[in-house]
């Protein structure tokens, strides 16, 4: 006959192991804080440009419309550098801590769950990417933020099925402020810095204080 | 509470199958290395366990090439999504019948 606690511990067994071999859940809250953090530092810096914007964007509009589809008209633009610095500080910084939080939970940072949560969130990262660029080359400048965050939310949705559920909270998030700002057009910076800067902060804080503060407390 | 203990299965008791058996319940199939790296065991443990769970029907194998280099996947039977679940109906009502 077994004891009671040895057959908990086997229910218990049971529910990890499926979450573990599903889900990638080593996603750290810090990383969802040092992400906030590099959009609201980005979101800074291209506020003075965007406001007296007028020669940036028209030097934009000049480099699509001469040079069509090409790297180096994007790369003259200050916005666009903005725009790469802060996105690929923000990935950097945000595998940092999700690596660092994966050695402590023993989980292999590279294993077949990372692989098909980055896979998830990439395929529509990408082909969102792609047609935002496109929006920038009609000069729809207006519609890029609520763009970025309806590409991001619904990334995030899908990708919230590999990953702790909670992603798909952040997800609805950015989704609701794309469409908020759908109908504010001319404040898509302030949005962007909500849903890339703020909600990441808070996504974070309320991730960490859930999972890793007690560990971190253990330790 | 006598059928309870009937319902738990024997090859269930192992961990590691159980473990197997967990991972396969929530993903369609799985390779031999994707098991590997989530129950953390080494090759010949695995295969035999494997091997078991095979035999009793609970598991099917497809072996597949990815390119030259043999690829086996594994995924639960019905019989064997049958069984795992029983066990943990099983493994419930004796937890409550404790309590």
């Amino acid at each position: 006959m077994k004891s009671e606690k040895e057959i908990a511990g086997t229910l218990s067994d049971i529910q990890k192991m499926m979450q573990r071999s599903s889900r990638f859940i080593s996603l750290s809250g810090w990383s969802g804080v040092a992400a906030g953090v590099c959009a609201l530092v980005g979101a800074a810096f291209a506020y003075p440009i965007i406001e007296d914007s007028s020669y940036e964007l028209i030097r934009l509009r000049d480099a699509f419309q001469y040079h069509s589809f090409s790297l180096s008209a994007y790369m003259q633009s200050r916005l666009f550098k903005i725009a790469l610095i802060t996105f690929f500080t923000a990935l950097i910084l945000s595998f940092l801590f999700t690596w660092l939080r994966s050695k402590k939970t023993n989980t292999p940072m590279w294993g077949f769950t990372a692989r098909r949560l980055v896979f998830n969130m990439s395929v529509p990262m990408a082909a969102g990417g792609l047609y935002i660029l496109k929006l920038m080359e009609a000069g729809a400048y207006v519609y890029i933020a609520p763009g970025c965050l309806l590409v991001y939310g619904l990334s995030l949705l899908n990708a919230s099925k590999y990953t702790l559920d909670e992603v798909r909270y952040l997800g609805y998030a950015q989704l609701l402020l794309a469409v908020i700002n759908l109908f504010f057009t001319g404040y898509g910076l302030y949005f962007w810095a909500i849903g890339f800067g703020v909600m990441h902060v808070i996504y974070g804080i309320i991730m960490w204080y859930k999972y890793e503060r007690v560990s971190a407390n253990t330790d | 509470m006598a059928i309870s203990i009937d319902n738990l299965n024997k090859i269930f008791d192992s961990r590691i199958r159980l473990g197997i058996m967990s991972a396969l319940m929530v993903n369609s199939s799985m390779s031999y290395n994707e098991m590997k790296e989530i129950l953390t065991i080494t090759d010949g443990n695995l295969a035999s366990h494997v091997k078991s769970l095979e035999e009793n029907g609970f598991i099917k194998v497809q072996k597949g090439f990815i390119g030259k280099k043999t690829n086996t996947t594994y995924s639960v039977t019905k019989a064997g999504e049958k069984a795992f679940n029983a066990h943990i109906v099983a493994l419930e009502q004796m937890l409550k019948s404790l309590k």
